[in-house]
């Protein structure tokens, strides 16, 4: 089993407040791995410091064999990470279909130039674009909106289109967070399916959820973080016994 | 020595007038984030409006500076009455609209009020009669004015009076709570449009105090002195960090200072090669070098983007 | 091929129309009319700049009149008496353009990490700086004369005799300005439905999921600033030539303010918009200073505001009044009006 990502003793603080303490974690290729723990706990810290969002105060990431400049966000996407954020981030007055459409902004390199003078080659490779885009709007079911403005689609759709839009950009780590937020039972089941679906085609899933069921159900290795810790990563049925992860979630004490 | 104490006892005269132009732009950009273009606007007509009283009030045996106040309560009475009918017709019905038409509209203000008042009063300069004491006292071999005194004083009052206002008052926490959160300000029971309202009532009030010192200090009006004015106190706002009424004031009095500094030692410092006419550079060159290093202003809250 | 055929149809009498404009206009009205319209395609021209930066990328810029003012400057020193320079206008029109978007660039650079509000405010003050630049170059080296500022520039074009028939310079002009800004519809045009174009657009959206989606964004924004500036500098150039006179005087704010309004009032974002917008401005203000000194004549007896007044008051209430009634714009864009329906 190769390591797609290691990420070493990673630390963020806000001011005084240590939002990060030293978080060690090993995604490999191939795998759904999930990441939990209470409010507050870190979570989307963590994953804003690997996508470049914000930049780390310590430690170091390696992704796929090379260390991972993450000085900015769009550098970690073009190394293979892509994301989706918890309040969905559209482009709202986009079309579903032109929203996946720059997804492949990176693997397509049509200049000013050929723009202007719209050359053959442009041509093709919009045309190209264009063909992926709706490749990746019927992989994950909604092919048939591809002309509906992103802000006029459902709940349900709008979260498919962000991670079709993150399939655009041909990543190595899919990085969902908290996808299943807000969907009904019917809604996170497709969901599901969708995820393991991304995994079966060869895409490592990097997931942040609440959603306990779904997590245990889904993911093959789960970290918990609380406090800004890591105090579990095993695979589900091993951290569901773990006294400390209980504790976290069930709120008895601290010892310190 | 001496340039320098005289530039830093015109540049706070100066800088006192910017932060009480500065307050109007930030108290309304706090609550809507609107920037009133048409603001400055409203000075130009207070200065107007209090020269229209001086003239009708010469004749009378009244003492100069009681005319003086009487011009001032009649041009902030037509002010505020000014700035709460601009709000009214021009941005409350675009309050839902897309960032760029208020805005618009509010260039649309500021063009017809310069219009009008061009009709009232003419394309012409007018001098305004000096109504306060014009003696000047020696201050380390600089001169300071009575006029600038009282404009310092003035400027310092009313600033005092508004910070106190919005801090330790309940209409002042009204008007924090709905620039914070408009909803749960509403929640609570605070009426956002009254608040809005008066926001204008106070900014208007506080250029007509300001529409009155500065053409005391120049004793020149013109329908047209609004522009600059307003445009260099917008500056000064932003400087500070838009949005925060300390901020304004530190940026206005800043940047009456950067801009008679400048003016005093730009020969001397470029060997001749740039005079005082590139002093309207200045106000530009610092906010620019302000922003770049401090995106937010100088007091702004660090706004970082969150995911 | 059927819907080719009307396309093609449809393109040739828009060109038809197009050519026979300037005759019918002068013929009815006059040669101060043609005038006009020349500059209502220079407008136009400026507006589609300014578009790129403010209606696709949704960078406010409040100072766009200084890549004009360069244009026209570049043209004025290299095709007047002032050094004695005379090169022609196919060799200025470009250079104008590249040095306009190289200050796009440069004073686009320090301004990409700022937000809305303080972005327009830098721009303005950039606007300024060149405009007293400008105004103040004259010593110690007399670079742009000053405030007096450059006259007996080269003119674009000249009277011409065809089968014994005057063809006034203006004609020729116009046909000059309709061909550049059909270019640069056709250019603009283009990139919005590029790479490029998206990604302004994306940005305009949400610059941190444009980041995520692995743009580029500070190279995108300086391709934006960079782009317009360089219309910009073209129709500055053209205005230099068509004026054979420039001074900072043409380039303040207001002129700013003018071709911003033009590009909101018409439908940010959306080119037939934006040409609208740019037509609007320019010929109705001209119509009410024509007319606005007659009327009041025969109404009232004598004139109560001077045209030039009357303009300014009236665009005043025209920018309220759309606003007011049409905050997206005269003719928003097809993404914003399907948001205006749902909406309703």
């Amino acid at each position: 089993m190769t390591v797609l990502l290691s990420a070493n003793n990673i630390a963020k603080h806000f001011g005084g407040i240590r939002a990060l303490k030293d978080v060690s974690l090993t995604i490999n290729a191939g795998e759904i791995y999930g990441l939990i723990g209470p409010n507050g706990a870190g979570k989307t810290t963590f994953f804003n410091v690997i996508t470049g969002l914000y930049q780390r105060d310590g430690g170091d990431i390696v992704f796929d064999g090379q260390p991972l400049h993450v000085d900015s966000p769009h550098e970690v996407t073009k190394a293979g990470i892509a994301r989706t954020f918890q309040n969905i981030r559209l482009f709202a007055e986009m079309s579903a279909l032109e929203n996946v459409m720059v997804g492949r902004h990176l693997r397509s390199k049509g200049s000013v130039l050929g723009a202007i003078l719209r050359t053959a080659a442009v041509r093709a490779e919009e045309a190209a674009i264009q063909a992926k885009a709706r490749e990746l709007l019927s992989y994950v079911g909604i092919a048939d909106k591809a002309d509906i403005r992103a802000a006029s689609l459902s709940y349900g759709d709008q979260r498919r289109l962000e991670i079709a839009r993150a399939l655009a950009t041909e990543p190595k780590l899919l990085a969902l967070d908290e996808p299943a937020a807000g969907m009904n039972a019917t809604e996170t089941a497709a969901l599901r399916t969708l995820i393991e679906k991304v995994r079966a085609d060869g895409t490592t899933v990097l997931l942040i959820e609440h959603d306990v069921k779904l997590i245990m159900g889904l993911c093959d290795r789960v970290a918990v973080l609380d406090y800004g810790e890591k105090i579990a990563e095993d695979v589900p049925a091993q951290v569901q016994k773990d006294p400390r992860v209980v504790s976290a979630y069930l709120g008895v004490p601290h010892e310190s | 020595m001496e340039t320098f104490i005289q530039q830093l006892i015109n540049g706070l005269t100066l800088g006192s007038i910017y932060a009480l132009v500065a307050l109007g732009y930030t108290m309304v950009y706090g609550i809507l984030g609107l920037i009133n273009f048409a603001h400055g606007e409203v000075v130009m007509i207070g200065a107007l409006v209090a020269l229209a009283v001086y003239k009708a009030l010469a004749a009378t045996l009244l003492p100069p500076p009681l005319i003086l106040l009487i011009g001032f309560a009649v041009a902030a009475l037509v002010c505020t009455a000014l700035g709460w009918t601009i709000e009214r017709i021009a941005y409350r019905p675009l309050r839902n609209a897309p960032r760029l038409a208020p805005l618009i509209t509010a260039i649309g203000v500021s063009i017809v009020l310069q219009q009008l008042a061009m009709l009232f009063w003419g394309r012409s300069y007018h001098s305004v009669p000096a109504l306060l004491p014009a003696e000047s006292h020696d201050i380390l071999g600089a001169r300071i004015s009575d006029v600038q005194i009282i404009i310092m004083l003035a400027a310092a009052l009313s600033m005092t009076g508004l910070i106190v206002l919005v801090q330790r008052s309940k209409l002042g926490r009204a008007m924090r709570a709905t620039a914070e959160k408009p909803e749960v300000a509403a929640l609570m029971g605070v009426d956002a449009n009254k608040i809005i309202a008066l926001t204008f009532i106070i900014g208007s009030a506080l250029a007509a105090l300001a529409g009155v010192l500065v053409s005391a200090n120049y004793g020149i009006a013109h329908y047209q002195m609004g522009f600059l004015l307003g445009l260099k106190a917008f500056t000064a706002a932003v400087l500070g960090g838009i949005g925060n009424i300390g901020g304004a004031v530190l940026g206005g009095i800043l940047l009456g200072i950067i801009e008679a500094m400048g003016a005093g030692y730009i020969g001397d410092l470029t060997g001749g090669v740039l005079g005082s006419h590139y002093q309207d550079i200045f106000c530009f060159m610092v906010l620019i070098a302000v922003l770049v290093f401090r995106p937010s202003g100088l007091m702004g809250e660090k706004v970082s983007e969150r995911a | 091929m059927q819907e080719h055929q009307k396309k093609i149809a449809g393109l040739a009498l828009i060109g038809i129309a197009l050519a026979a404009l300037p005759f019918v206009i002068g013929m009815s009205f006059g040669n101060a009319w043609i005038r006009m319209l020349d500059f209502a395609l220079l407008y136009i021209m400026l507006a589609l700049g300014l578009n790129i930066v403010v209606g696709f990328a949704g960078l406010l810029d409040l100072g766009y009149i200084a890549f004009y003012a360069v244009g026209a400057y570049i043209y004025a020193l290299l095709a007047s008496p002032h050094f004695g320079i005379h090169w022609p206008l196919w060799a200025i029109l470009p250079l104008g353009a590249v040095v306009a978007g190289l200050f796009g660039v440069l004073l686009g650079a320090p301004t990409l990490r700022l937000r809305g509000d303080y972005l327009a405010i830098v721009t303005l003050g950039f606007g300024e700086i060149i405009r007293i630049f400008l105004n103040n170059l004259n010593a110690p080296v007399n670079i742009t004369n000053g405030p007096k500022g450059i006259a007996g520039i080269d003119p674009l074009a000249k009277s011409i005799d065809i089968f014994g028939y005057q063809l006034h310079s203006l004609y020729l002009v116009y046909y000059l300005f309709v061909a550049l800004a059909i270019l640069i519809v056709i250019v603009t045009m283009r990139l919005e439905n590029s790479r490029l174009g998206r990604a302004w657009v994306a940005i305009r959206e949400d610059e941190i999921a444009a980041k995520a989606c692995g743009i580029n964004t500070r190279n995108v924004k300086l391709l934006a600033f960079a782009l317009g500036a360089s219309f910009g500098g073209v129709a500055g150039g053209l205005f230099s030539g068509f004026q054979q006179f420039v001074s900072p005087e043409s380039f303040g704010l207001f002129e700013s303010i003018m071709v911003l309004c033009m590009v909101v009032l018409g439908g940010m974002g959306n080119i037939p918009g934006v040409i609208l917008g740019a037509v609007v401005l320019t010929v109705l203000p001209e119509l009410f200073r024509h007319w606005a000194g007659p009327m009041q004549m025969a109404l009232f007896g004598q004139t109560y505001i001077d045209p030039e007044s009357m303009r300014l008051l009236l665009f005043g209430i025209a920018l309220i009044l759309v606003m007011r009634f049409r905050p997206m714009g005269l003719l928003p864009s097809a993404r914003r009006k399907a948001e205006l329906v749902e909406h309703a």
